[in-house]
C-alpha cells in the first residue's frame, strides 16, 4: 500500500501538518489582507456566537478553530463557538428564532434555515461572490441555499454518506467490485449473507445513516414523496416496488438493525460483525487511527451507490448551510466570517484536516489534495454533486426539512421491514403524515 | 391612689378602623406571606401547564406562532395511528412496571424491617438505583442491551443456552420489556424506601398482641401491615405512577421510541412531535393528551385507598 507524504500528514490528524498551505504568521498576514478588501466590513465592537455541530473528526474541530483565531486576528472580532450533536441543533435553532434570542449563527443540517426563512439574513451578495470566485455552485447548493430568489444561508461542505464494504469478503461472494446497479446489489447482498458476511444499513432514527439509504432506495426505484408542485405522491406502485425491494435486502442484513442509530453501523463494521453499510468516511478513518483495525482499514473500500432502474444517481448526502440569524446585531460580521470560512486559503486546509468526512461544493475545489491522496477518499469527493435534495422533486423548504425529521420515510419502510405493518398500510400512515407536511 | 393622668383626662379607648383590622385578619396576612411560594408555582407550573393546553388549540410551529384552529390538532391525533400507540406503549409500561415495583418494593421493605446485619449500608445500597442520574444508567442498560455487544448476549452464549445475540431493542416486543425492566430496577428503590419508612410507623405491640393471639406472618400482614400502610400506599403509587406515565429520560436514550415506534411514550412522542418536527399545536396536544390518564391514576389512588373510617380518625364500623 504506497503511503503518500500528504497522507502520512493528514494521518497524524494535526491541523498545524494539514493546513499546510498557510500557518502562523502567513496565515495573518493574507487574512489581514483579506480584511482591507473584503466588501463586507464588520461592524463596530461587533462579538459573535456560533452554534455548530459537533466535529466527527478532531482534526476538523482543531483547523477549524484557527480559522476563527485567524479572523479573529484580522477583524477583531471574536467568535465564540458552542458544539452540539448534530441532531440537536435543529431545535436549538427553532427555539432561537422562535424567542429571538441566541447564538448569531447556526451550522445546522439539510434544510435548516428553510425551517424559518424569514429569520435568516440575506446571503445574496456572499453566494454570489463566493460562487464568481470558486468556479460556481453545485446544483444542489443552489437549491438548498436558496428560498424564493434570495439565499437564505451559505451552504458550507456536505457529509458524504457511501457505501463501505470489505474487499475479500465480496471477493469470495463472487463481486471483484461493488455492485453499480441495485439489481446486482440484491445479489450481492444475498451472496455474503450466504457466507456468514452480512451487512446492515439502519432502520431505527438514524438521521443521517437511516434517512440516506431509504431515500436512495425510494427514489432508485422510482418512488417520490412528493412531485415538483409538493403534490403527495408517495402512494405509487413505485413506492410500493420499492418497499419489496428493501424488504428483500432486509433478509439479508445482520438481526438488530431496527434499533440502529447512526454510530450502530460504525461499531458493528469495526468490529467485523458486519461487512456492508452505508456511512461517511468515519468507519475507514477510525480504523487507520486504530493499530489493532489496521487489517479492517486495508481490507475496506467505498462505493457510489448502486443505481436503480431509474437510470441515474439517486443520493441523499448531509448538507450543512450555515445561517445568521436576523436578530444578530452585526450582520455584517456574520457576512464576512461566512465568506472567510469558505475562501481557499482558509477552506482548503480545513477540508484537508476532515479527512474526507466533509465535501465541498464548490466546484474549484475539487483539486483540492484530500481527494487524491488516497484512491480510497475518491468517492465522496463527488458527494455534493450526485446528491439530490432533500424533499426530492418537491421544494427544499420548511416541509421537506418536517418530513426528514419526523421521519416519515425511514419509518415508512422500518414498518414493512420489521412487518409491523404490509405495504398498504405503512403507504398509507406516511401518505397521511405527508399530506399533513404539505398542505 | 385614683387614676389621674397629666392633664387630668381619662384616656379615650382608641377606636378601630378598618385598617387596624385588615392588619390583624390572619387571611389576609397569610395571603401576602403565600404571595412569594404562589407566584413561584404559578409561573412555573400553572403558567406552562396553561400555554402548553392553549398551545394545543392552536397551530403553532416551531420558529413561529400559530392562530387559534379549535380542535383540529386533537382531530388529527384521534385518527393517528402511531398516536394510539403511543397511548397503548404508555398504559403498558406504567400497569407492568407499577404494578411489579409496588410487589418487589413492598417485599423489599418488609425484608429489610426486619433485623438485619448492616441495615443502614443495605438500605444506602438499595437506594442507589433512584439516585443514579437516569441518563447514566440509561446509557448503562443501553449498552447491556446492544444488539450485537450485549455482555448479557455474550454470557448466555459462552453458558452454551442460546447460540445467537439477543435482539433486545430491535424487537418491538423485546425492546418493550427491556425498558420495562430498566424502568423496574431504576424505580424499586423508590416505592421499597417509602413503604419500609411506612412500615416502621406499625406499632409493634400490634404485632406481639397478633403473635400472642396466635397469628400467623400471612394473618399478621394481611390484617395489620397492610391496612395500616394503605394510605403510604397511597401516596407513593401515586408518585410512582406519576413518574413512570411521564417517563421520558430512560425510553429516550435506550431507544429514541423505536424500533418502529414501539417504544414511544406519550412524552416522548410529543416531544417527538413538537420540537424535533416543529409541530408545537400537536406535541402540545399529546401531552394534554395525557392529563385525563393521570388525573383518573390520581384519582383512583386518593378516594380508592383511603375510604376507611378509622383512618380518618372515626370509630370503627
Amino acid at each position: 500500500m504506497n503511503k503518500f507524504t500528504r497522507r502520512t500528514l493528514v494521518k497524524g490528524g494535526t491541523a498545524a501538518t494539514a493546513a499546510s498551505v498557510l500557518t502562523g504568521p502567513a496565515l495573518l498576514e493574507w487574512a489581514k489582507a483579506w480584511a482591507q478588501t473584503a466588501p463586507w466590513k464588520p461592524e463596530k465592537g461587533a462579538k459573535l456566537s456560533m452554534l455548530r455541530w459537533k466535529y466527527f473528526v478532531q482534526s476538523e474541530d482543531d483547523a477549524f478553530v484557527k480559522l476563527i483565531e485567524a479572523f479573529t486576528k484580522a477583524t477583531g472580532v471574536h467568535v465564540d463557538i458552542s458544539r452540539e450533536s448534530y441532531e440537536d441543533v435543529q431545535p436549538k435553532a427553532s427555539v432561537a428564532a422562535n424567542t429571538g434570542t441566541g447564538p448569531d449563527l447556526f451550522w445546522g443540517l439539510y434544510s435548516l434555515p428553510h425551517l424559518f426563512p424569514q429569520k435568516c439574513v440575506d446571503m445574496t451578495d456572499v453566494a454570489d461572490y463566493l460562487g464568481k470566485k470558486y468556479g460556481g455552485w453545485v446544483p444542489s447548493a443552489v437549491t438548498y441555499g436558496k428560498s424564493g430568489n434570495k439565499w437564505i444561508c451559505i451552504p458550507i461542505c456536505y457529509s458524504g454518506n457511501m457505501i463501505n464494504y470489505r474487499i475479500e469478503a465480496s471477493k469470495k461472494a463472487g463481486f471483484s467490485k461493488f455492485p453499480d446497479k441495485s439489481d446486482a446489489f440484491l445479489e450481492y447482498a444475498k451472496a455474503m449473507k450466504a457466507q456468514n458476511a452480512p451487512g446492515g444499513f439502519a432502520l431505527g432514527h438514524a438521521s443521517g445513516d437511516g434517512n440516506g439509504w431509504v431515500h436512495w432506495c425510494l427514489w432508485s426505484q422510482g418512488g417520490n414523496t412528493v412531485d415538483k408542485s409538493d403534490k403527495v405522491i408517495i402512494n405509487s406502485p413505485e413506492t410500493a416496488k420499492a418497499l419489496e425491494y428493501a424488504k428483500t435486502l432486509y433478509a439479508s442484513m445482520i438481526p438488530g438493525t431496527a434499533s440502529w442509530n447512526d454510530a450502530s453501523n460504525n461499531k458493528a463494521f469495526l468490529a467485523g460483525e458486519i461487512n456492508w453499510t452505508d456511512n461517511g468516511i468515519s468507519i475507514y478513518v477510525a480504523a487507520k487511527k486504530d493499530p489493532t483495525k489496521k487489517q479492517i482499514a486495508e481490507d475496506m473500500d467505498h462505493a457510489y451507490w448502486p443505481v436503480g432502474p431509474i437510470g441515474k444517481p439517486t443520493e441523499l448526502h448531509l448538507m450543512y448551510p450555515a445561517m445568521a440569524m436576523t436578530y444578530t446585531k452585526y450582520p455584517q460580521a456574520c457576512k464576512a466570517l461566512l465568506a472567510f470560512m469558505l475562501e481557499a486559503d482558509n477552506f482548503n486546509p480545513w477540508i484537508e484536516s476532515a479527512q474526507g468526512y466533509l465535501t465541498h461544493c464548490l466546484n474549484a475545489y475539487d483539486k483540492n489534495p484530500i481527494w487524491t491522496a488516497d484512491p480510497k477518499n475518491k468517492v465522496f469527493g463527488e458527494a455534493a454533486k450526485r446528491t439530490l435534495t432533500a424533499g426530492g422533486l418537491g421544494s427544499v423548504g420548511e416541509k421537506a426539512a418536517t418530513a426528514i425529521a419526523d421521519f416519515v420515510v425511514l419509518d415508512m419502510f422500518a414498518n414493512y421491514c420489521t412487518g409491523r405493518e404490509d405495504v398498504k398500510g405503512s403507504i398509507a400512515i406516511a401518505e397521511r403524515q405527508l399530506k399533513r407536511i404539505y398542505r | 391612689m385614683t387614676d389621674v393622668t397629666l392633664n387630668g383626662l381619662k384616656p379615650s379607648p382608641r377606636t378601630v378602623t378598618a385598617w387596624d383590622r385588615l392588619k390583624t385578619n390572619r387571611s389576609w396576612l397569610s395571603f401576602w406571606f403565600m404571595l412569594p411560594a404562589a407566584a413561584f408555582l404559578i409561573l412555573f407550573l400553572a403558567y406552562p401547564l396553561g400555554l402548553g393546553v392553549w398551545l394545543s388549540f392552536t397551530d403553532a410551529r416551531l420558529g413561529r406562532g400559530g392562530v387559534f384552529v379549535g380542535i383540529e390538532n386533537y382531530e388529527f391525533l384521534w385518527e393517528d395511528t402511531t398516536f394510539w400507540l403511543s397511548v397503548f406503549n404508555t398504559i403498558l409500561y406504567t400497569t407492568v412496571a407499577s404494578t411489579i415495583k409496588f410487589a418487589v418494593g413492598l417485599y423489599l421493605a418488609l425484608l429489610l424491617n426486619e433485623r438485619l446485619p448492616f441495615k443502614a449500608i443495605i438500605r444506602a445500597v438499595v437506594l442507589i438505583p433512584f439516585i443514579v442520574p437516569t441518563v447514566l444508567s440509561a446509557i448503562a442498560f443501553w449498552w447491556l442491551f446492544d444488539p450485537q455487544f450485549s455482555i448479557i448476549s455474550w454470557s448466555l452464549k459462552k453458558m452454551g443456552l442460546i447460540t445467537a445475540n439477543i435482539d433486545f431493542l430491535g424487537d418491538v416486543w423485546n425492546a418493550r420489556w427491556s425498558v420495562i425492566f430498566a424502568n423496574i430496577w431504576r424505580g424499586v428503590p423508590f416505592v421499597a424506601i417509602t413503604l419500609l419508612a411506612g412500615l416502621q410507623t406499625v406499632s409493634p405491640s400490634l404485632y406481639e398482641a397478633a403473635t400472642i393471639d396466635g397469628a400467623t406472618n400471612w394473618q399478621r400482614f394481611r390484617y395489620i401491615t397492610y391496612p395500616l400502610l394503605t394510605p403510604i400506599i397511597a401516596v407513593v403509587m401515586t408518585f410512582s405512577v406519576l413518574f413512570t406515565f411521564t417517563d421520558f429520560q430512560l425510553i429516550w436514550v435506550m431507544t429514541r421510541g423505536g424500533p418502529v415506534n414501539a417504544t414511544h411514550l406519550m412524552a416522548t412522542f410529543s416531544y417527538q412531535r413538537a420540537i424535533m418536527s416543529g409541530y408545537l399545536g400537536e406535541g402540545a396536544a399529546i401531552s394534554t393528551a395525557m392529563i385525563p390518564f393521570l388525573l383518573g391514576a390520581i384519582l383512583v389512588s386518593w378516594f380508592g385507598l383511603q375510604r376507611r373510617k378509622w383512618q380518618q380518625g372515626e370509630s370503627n364500623d
